[in-house]
């Protein structure tokens, strides 16, 4: 007796919450492994998963077992050479050759690594972890809100374009069933009367002809319902909900003067990788913008942004008013969610950084959710760091930080996007 | 007799399945082969990578122990390190077998054969499956384990659940009986004894622990030892006595200790029962060939198949890894068929009493009566050493070299037997621990007796599961090895640092 069953179609993934359970238990080791790994990835691949690995002694699962040791007697095939009380060479460290503790092989001393791979989705949940968005919550409610038409079911009046015939004509059906009812029992109950009237061999020619003229009444009131009544129509009815808007855009500056070497842009980049790839999280649709500037400012693509080589001196200013400009033509601040984030090595036009003051505090912080500044480095800070220190002072949603080498990257970034940035900021 | 063999594929369908099925199912019975219904599910690679790290439960509680079995066996598997078994098949009532997808038609009428007819009939006439396992209500106990542990994590946390969870097993191999036979109670009585079960074990503790001094002098001159003879199942000791532990949490425990006493059978039976699915699988298929019912080529890939499995790699290849339960087991339950029909003077002199008797008969009494060490120092005979060349390698500690003690000769025979034998008594490989003392009076602490056998000592990770026992057990634990003069020491404790005894 047997039968079959075809499984095949069923949920292949049993095993993801017991995987799940693994990731969380080793949470601590695999993030290690995500922020070695951050460091060390090509900088145009962050949206493939990673492979992580993890010491073996570290997930082991301990029992009782037997050591090393002590006395045994083992059974091996094919002999091939051996007779009784031959003496044989122990092995060199206990292993191979066919003799030695043959069970002796699950002891600890393999430090293989157990490496595996993680999604692209887990990678960046664990890249991400602990970070949010800064400003995101309390604007929500005033400004990131859109209305959004949504069907709601159906109501009895509104405009003809909206009028749903089925429904109208499947209310105006019932009504006149309901209507009409009694009178057609009645109907059908004259009509076999007359019917059995005039079969009698001497029909009544008086009650005939009441039945007759009241099947004629009866016709005529049922004919007299409506086939439509205003009661009958019924309209689709839509209502508008408050829908947080999903489109965000990024302004990449950078300072592109002859001071930033290629290292420096790199670093840079990774930070606009960093950033571009925690929006994703958040935001449906993202927009980049790349400003880059040395004494004047330009809107670049992005292989010119990171790429092209320019000499020259550095004014600051000129890329946060061609920013300026920007938002104000292109992203009108009630759908948009601005973010902006500048690279530079901290050069600037003396001149230039009290200018720039003026423009962040007077226009850009007003309109955007986060502004992040990072300073390339490894000299003394000039001007510039001064003046924006200032502005960190006072503005919530103004951070700068100071990235020395590759590996700072990450951590800074976790810096400026910690959970409770805020509330620690104002404590 | 009809020469028309059966389609064989190689690709399949239900229909052509459950052709083959009809026939082997056929074949068995004429062998005797009693088994339970069979359920045959077909499932992908993936279903089977899942099936494999959930230690062959269908149905299994969640623990990242098994996700780290999944992600290896995922891992492994891509990387074309190893191939999935062929089958799995669970000893349940009705039986379930898994068939996977990418198995041509021979493949799959093999693995019906091995599993749904040959483990299939082991499960149901072994007499350690019997005695140990109920086949009918193991996937209603899977089910309830599941929901039960995944209700505690509810209540309690993950967190706090996988704690209990690693340490139990960390102990799940002390968690069955080897030497007690279980009683047979009915269902009504088992429902009964669970019910009372929680309340009477609380007060039972809380007798135990009781704190009012009964009268203390006497008390203190006789001593009392608790237990009063050492236990072997730890986890059930724990259970039952641990001091600290909230009932949901003996529950837990008993879950995994269930469990570990429903694979306590298959670990002690790996020989014989691989042995006799894959002598059923050859059996079964040769006959339907004999008939006609299967194609030249169909037998051809089947005995590719079937060779590779039964393969010994000798002790000098780069294959070698032990001994292979399919070729011993297979070539045993062959060679026992050749005592019977053919024996030779030497098969008289070493099997009388079954040498020219019934070989149907002969191997039935053995699969239904033995398990791996038994059936192997009755079973092997001095034709099969002989063929596999076995021999005895003694490694002693004390001695720079190793020795051969015995090869497949006429002195040697018996020796070989009994070695081989005595490898696959799992109260050999296992240590033998067993829970020693309770300083009930005292600290609480719990003493556990390591002995050890031909002086092998423990391995290093005993400190990490003492670890685990603490936590159970809430106060100090203590691990003594014997030695073989009687003395007693210390090897292990947890918490480390008091020395207040």
């Amino acid at each position: 007796m047997a039968h079959f069953i075809d499984r095949r179609l069923n949920g292949k993934n049993k095993s993801t919450l017991n995987r799940q359970r693994f990731i969380r238990r080793y949470k601590k080791q695999i993030k290690e492994a995500v922020s070695d790994a951050i460091n060390k990835r090509s900088v145009t691949d962050t949206s493939s998963g990673e492979s992580i690995s993890i010491p073996q002694r570290d997930i082991s699962e301990p029992v009782f077992h037997q050591g090393k040791g002590g006395d045994r007697e083992r059974i091996h095939p094919g002999n091939d050479q051996f007779s009784t009380g031959d003496k044989i060479q122990r092995p060199p460290s206990g292993q191979g050759g066919g003799a030695g503790p043959g069970d002796a092989s699950d002891q600890g001393e393999g430090e293989d690594d157990f490496v595996f791979s993680i999604s692209k989705d887990e990678y960046l949940d664990l890249l991400f972890e602990d970070l949010e968005l800064p400003n995101l919550k309390q604007s929500q409610l005033d400004k990131l809100v859109q209305m959004k038409t949504h069907r709601a079911g159906f109501c009895n009046d509104g405009m003809p374009s909206n009028l749903d015939i089925v429904r109208s004509l499947r209310g105006s059906l019932a009504r006149r069933v309901a209507m009409s009812a009694s009178k057609r029992r009645r109907l059908t109950e004259a009509e076999e009367e007359l019917q059995a009237l005039l079969n009698e061999p001497v029909p009544p020619h008086q009650k005939i002809t009441e039945l007759e003229a009241e099947i004629a009444e009866l016709k005529q009131k049922i004919a007299a319902v409506p086939f439509i009544d205003n009661y009958d129509l019924r309209f689709r009815n839509y209502e508008k909900r408050p829908h947080p808007t999903s489109k965000a855009v990024m302004f990449c500056l950078m300072d592109v003067s002859g001071s930033m070497d290629q290292a420096t842009k790199d670093m840079a980049k990774r930070f606009y990788i960093l950033l571009y790839q925690f929006l994703t999280r958040t935001y449906k649709d993202i927009e980049v913008v790349y400003i880059r500037h040395h004494t004047q400012a330009k809107e670049v693509d992005e292989q010119e942004f990171f790429y092209s080589q320019e000499t020259g001196g550095t004014i600051v200013s000129s890329a946060l008013k061609l920013m300026d400009e920007i938002v104000k033509e292109r992203y009108s601040q009630g759908d948009w969610n601005i973010y902006a984030a500048q690279a530079s090595d901290g050069d600037n036009w003396a001149d230039d950084s009290p200018h720039c003051t003026d423009i962040m505090t007077n226009k850009l912080l007003k309109v955007v959710r986060y502004y992040a500044y990072i300073e390339i480095t490894t000299r003394a800070h000039q001007s510039l760091w001064r003046e924006y220190q200032a502005i960190a002072n006072t503005h919530d949603n103004f951070a700068m930080q100071h990235i020395r080498t590759v590996e700072d990257i990450y951590p800074i970034f976790r810096e400026l996007f910690k959970k409770n940035r805020q509330q620690q900021g104002a404590a | 007799m009809s020469y028309k063999p059966m389609n064989d594929g190689p690709d399949w369908t239900f229909d052509l399945l459950n052709e083959y099925q009809v026939e082997i199912a056929r074949v068995a019975e004429h062998y005797r082969l009693d088994t339970y219904p069979n359920q045959i599910e077909v499932i992908t690679a993936e279903q089977m990578m899942d099936a494999y790290s959930s230690v062959g439960m269908p149905i299994g509680y969640s623990h990242w122990s098994f996700g780290k079995k999944f992600i290896a066996t995922e891992q492994n598997y891509k990387r074309g390190q190893m191939g999935l078994a062929y089958e799995i098949v669970i000893n349940s009532n009705p039986c379930i077998a898994y068939l996977m997808e990418e198995n041509t038609l021979p493949m799959q009428a093999l693995v019906m054969a091995h599993a749904c007819y040959g483990h299939n009939s082991f499960f149901k006439g072994n007499y350690l499956f019997k005695a140990w396992t109920d086949a009918s209500s193991i996937i209603d106990y899977l089910v309830f384990a599941k929901n039960y542990i995944a209700e505690c994590e509810e209540k309690h946390g993950i967190d706090e659940v996988e704690n209990l969870l690693d340490s139990c097993h960390a102990l799940m191999n002390y968690g069955v009986d080897r030497y007690k036979r279980p009683q047979q109670i009915s269902l009504y009585e088992e429902q009964k004894r669970q019910k009372e079960r929680e309340d009477y074990l609380q007060s039972q503790v809380n007798e135990l622990w009781r704190t009012i001094p009964v009268s203390q002098q006497e008390e203190r001159m006789k001593k009392v030892r608790f237990p009063s003879e050492p236990q072997e199942n730890i986890l059930y000791f724990i259970e039952k006595n641990a001091p600290l532990l909230e009932s949901w949490q003996r529950e837990v425990i008993r879950i995994v200790r269930k469990i570990s006493q429903y694979f306590y059978p298959q670990r002690q039976t790996q020989v014989m029962n691989e042995g006799w699915a894959t002598f059923w699988h050859y059996t079964i298929l040769n006959h339907l060939y004999d008939e006609g019912k299967v194609s030249d080529s169909f037998m051809l890939e089947f005995l590719q198949s079937h060779t590779n499995v039964v393969y010994q790699p000798p002790y000098n290849s780069k294959f070698y890894s032990g001994i292979n339960p399919y070729a011993l087991g297979f070539n045993m339950m062959v060679d026992i068929r050749r005592i019977c029909e053919n024996p030779t003077d030497e098969d008289k002199e070493w099997f009388p009493e079954f040498a020219g008797s019934n070989w149907l008969d002969t191997l039935h009494f053995a699969m239904e009566n033995f398990k791996d060490e038994s059936f192997i120092s009755q079973f092997l005979s001095p034709k099969l050493i002989r063929d596999f060349k076995l021999f005895t390698i003694i490694d002693k500690q004390s001695s720079p070299h190793l020795e051969v003690g015995a090869i497949h000769n006429d002195v040697g025979y018996q020796r070989v037997r009994s070695s081989l034998s005595a490898q696959y008594n799992l109260s050999n490989n296992e240590p033998n621990i067993q829970v020693y003392d309770v300083d009930v009076r005292g600290d609480r602490s719990l003493t556990l007796r390591y002995v050890p056998q031909n002086g092998i000592p423990l391995a290093e990770s005993k400190s990490e599961v003492l670890k685990h026992l603490y936590r159970l057990w809430g106060f100090a634990v203590r691990l003594e090895q014997v030695d073989d003069n009687g003395e007693v020491q210390v090897i292990a404790q947890c918490p480390l640092e008091e020395e207040e005894d």
